[in-house]
């Protein structure tokens, strides 16, 4: 063996190394951890005979190149991950209910569901609209509804996350006038605007505008935010989507790192410097069931995109090159069958979440198969997380199951197939030409169409539903999602009737003024947030939001074969 | 291959649609490639459809059934009124659903007229066998009325 490989060889470098971290970590002051035996543990372990001479520079320190081993410096020792259960149904009042009932039993983070008509752009009184208004989510026409959704939670202590991306501009403005309003200012507001409509070209589908004027809108959103909400993370890349939709984990990876390199293209070609904009870029995955491989994927997404923002877009600080996410459980790995099972599959996606570093989670309640989560359900994923977080011990370690020759090897495999992924469709033009052209549709169709031969098949096993199905294992007598068409009309004339209130009351003339300096902000190519911002606050719909930009940069027409 | 069971020369033409706001279609091109797999030929509209747009489709397309795929748990609403559209422009082709549907839902839909329902994770086999027999039996014989687009 030659000198330089001798395993003992970086011993002393990695021991230097060691104590640089370790002086950081303490700084943070973050409280010491013991097993349940009573072991006291170090916030980290490492080789211990110093047999990787790669070690630093494939692996690292928590909060460092390459970030293999976490975001941060001192994980959730530092600072627990957010427990932030998607939820919102109904009208403002409903959601704003569920909120509080959630945020009394320990949930740390918002999260909102709307309904489809607000991710639509479609007003509540709007014909296209009528049936949907509140079923999937909280229907919010008007700021007046924002700030109902928040009435008695602080905006300057708790982060928010908004699932929407074709109209979260309108959705951002209405959030930031009922903040201003609770008198909480911009600078303070903490929260998440998913805002990445690559991924609904591809996989989602609530796009309203086409792609490249789609793209325009993101970048105004990241824009505006990286110079007045310095706290709100304005994208979250996501992958969940597709991966729900059907595609294997590394497609998932793939096609995040692929749409964040088009956005931060995006930007640097609006002139803004890459070290401006992207420590505020954040990502949001899925957690399915192969515990190990959703814990690799992670490790090897770390270690791909800090690649990526120094290696091509010449990153140099640190907070640029460190990928945070948020980890939602996996909706589409549910069962009808014994959905108590449910609840076992929720943890274990919970946990590789976690085991995977996540700084906020979500978990799937076990009815999410055939309801709008109840109550208990919705408690109980709260009460998931917390026995994870509070209970387990997992949360002690950083990056406790780094090191072990399984997990890092499948790391590298992964990055490998991921890296070979991302070059094919860079070479051919990148993602948006991709998406165009329908490549990586195709390839979800693909996968899902595998998976549901699989389960059919049964050389995929769901247990209780295709797998050791006794003589009980049928699925119950549910209610489905869409047996209140009665109460679906209550919430529908209840919403409609707040938004009539709303337009008796403001002011025509100031809304009509508001409207024609975002049509005048849109069509010169200005930001459209502060015109955004201006309409929200004089009452204006989000249905008239959306018509002025649809006037601009008219509607996407689906061409969507199958 | 053709699809139907030997009352039909030519393949039977079936209409995918998603109507609603609804984006999820994993299962609508799950169900459109198992169809096509089996000989059937299917048109599919695509997303956000109208009731109106469906009706045309179907009529123009001169299919012997129409799919609905709603995944957003407004199928019993949404599938009302398509069923009044294909009512108000008296065309009479079965319509059958697909999605998130529980037990009550699927009997509510079929006293509503719908033909067949078929909630979400139904094997493909079942699938393609029950669109089978439907387009041959159509219309049912408890159903009077006027001549199916399905009938050779």
């Amino acid at each position: 063996m030659s000198e330089g490989r001798d395993p003992l060889h970086d011993v002393p470098r990695l021991q230097a190394r060691a104590a640089q971290w370790r002086d950081r970590y303490e700084r943070e002051a973050p409280p010491g951890a013991s097993t349940d035996s009573g072991i006291e543990l170090d916030p980290l372990y490492l080789p211990q005979d110093g047999d990787d001479e790669r070690y630093t520079d494939r692996l690292g320190f928590p909060g460092e190149w390459p970030f293999v081993r976490g975001a941060y410096t001192s994980m959730y020792r530092g600072r627990l991950w957010t427990i932030r259960q998607y939820a919102g149904v109904g009208t403002a009042e409903e959601t704003n209910a569920r909120f509080q009932y959630l945020l009394e039993r320990g949930q740390t983070g918002l999260s909102v569901a709307l309904d489809l008509p607000t991710q639509m752009g479609f007003d509540s009184h709007d014909a296209l609209a009528r049936t949907e208004v509140g079923r999937v989510g909280v229907a919010i026409d008007t700021v007046e509804d924002m700030a109902e959704v928040f009435r008695g939670i602080p905006l300057g202590d708790i982060s928010v996350h908004f699932t929407v991306n074709a109209t979260a501009p309108m959705i951002l403005a209405m959030f930031l006038v009922a903040a201003e309003e609770q008198g909480v200012g911009r600078s303070q507001v903490r929260g998440t605007v998913q805002n990445d409509i690559i991924k609904e070209f591809i996989a989602r589908k609530a796009y309203i505008f086409p792609p490249r004027g789609s793209l325009r809108l993101t970048g105004d959103i990241i824009a505006f935010c990286y110079r007045h909400v310095p706290k709100f993370n304005p994208i979250s890349v996501t992958g969940y989507h597709a991966r729900e939709a059907g595609c294997n984990a590394i497609q998932e990876i793939a096609f995040t790192l692929l749409a964040a390199v088009e956005y931060v293209e995006h930007m640097l070609g609006r002139g803004i410097k890459v070290d401006d904009f992207a420590p505020q870029l954040s990502f949001h995955f899925s957690s399915q069931r192969d515990l190990f491989e959703e814990v690799c994927k992670i490790r090897a997404a770390r270690r791909l995109w800090a690649t990526i923002m120094r290696d091509d877009f010449g990153a140099e600080d640190p907070a640029s090159t460190r990928m945070r996410f948020f980890c939602g459980g996996s909706g589409a790995t549910l069962s009808h069958a014994e959905p108590l099972n449910n609840v076992i599959r929720g943890t274990i996606q919970c946990l590789a979440g976690i085991l995977a570093g996540a700084q906020a989670c979500h978990v799937p309640s076990y009815d999410e198969a055939y309801a709008i989560p109840s109550e208990e359900a919705a408690l109980l994923s709260v009460r998931t997380q917390q026995i994870i977080a509070h209970e387990s011990g997992v949360a002690r370690v950083a990056d406790p199951l780094g090191g072990s020759y399984y997990v890092e090897w499948l790391t590298d495999q992964i990055e490998t197939q991921v890296s070979a992924l991302i070059e094919d469709v860079r070479a051919s033009g990148g993602l948006l030409a991709a998406l165009e052209r329908g490549g990586p549709q195709q390839m979800i169709r693909q996968a899902a169409y595998e998976l549901q031969a699989a389960e059919e098949d049964g050389s995929r096993l769901v247990v209780g539903q295709n797998h050791l199905v006794g003589p009980g294992s049928s699925a119950p007598e549910f209610e489905g999602l869409g047996n209140v068409e009665g109460v679906s009309r209550d919430e529908a004339d209840r919403q409609t009737g707040r938004l009539r209130a709303v337009l008796a009351a403001r002011e025509a003339v100031r809304v009509e003024q508001a409207l024609a300096q975002l049509r005048t902000a849109a069509g010169a190519g200005d930001n459209v947030m502060p015109a955004m911002i201006e309409a929200a606050r004089a009452r204006a719909t989000i249905g008239e939001m959306t018509e002025v930009l649809a006037g601009v940069f008219g509607r996407h027409q689906g061409g969507d074969t199958a | 291959m053709t699809a139907g069971t030997g009352r039909r020369a030519s393949p039977a033409r079936v209409l995918l649609a998603k109507p609603g706001l609804d984006g999820h279609d994993r299962g609508v091109h799950v169900v459109a490639r198992a169809l096509r797999d089996a000989g059937f030929e299917v048109i599919y509209t695509g997303l956000r459809s109208t009731p109106e747009q469906i009706v045309r489709g179907a009529v123009d397309e001169d299919v012997d059934v129409i799919g609905l795929s709603i995944l957003s748990g407004v199928h019993l609403p949404v599938t009302a009124e398509v069923l009044e559209a294909l009512r108000r422009e008296e065309v009479s082709i079965p319509v059958v659903v697909g999605g998130t549907i529980g037990p009550r839902d699927a009997r509510a839909l079929r006293e509503m007229g719908v033909a067949d329902v078929f909630p979400t994770g139904s094997p493909r086999r079942e699938l393609v066998d029950r669109l089978r027999r439907l387009v041959d039996e159509w219309p049912a014989p408890s159903a009077a009325g006027g001549a199916g687009a399905g009938m050779a």
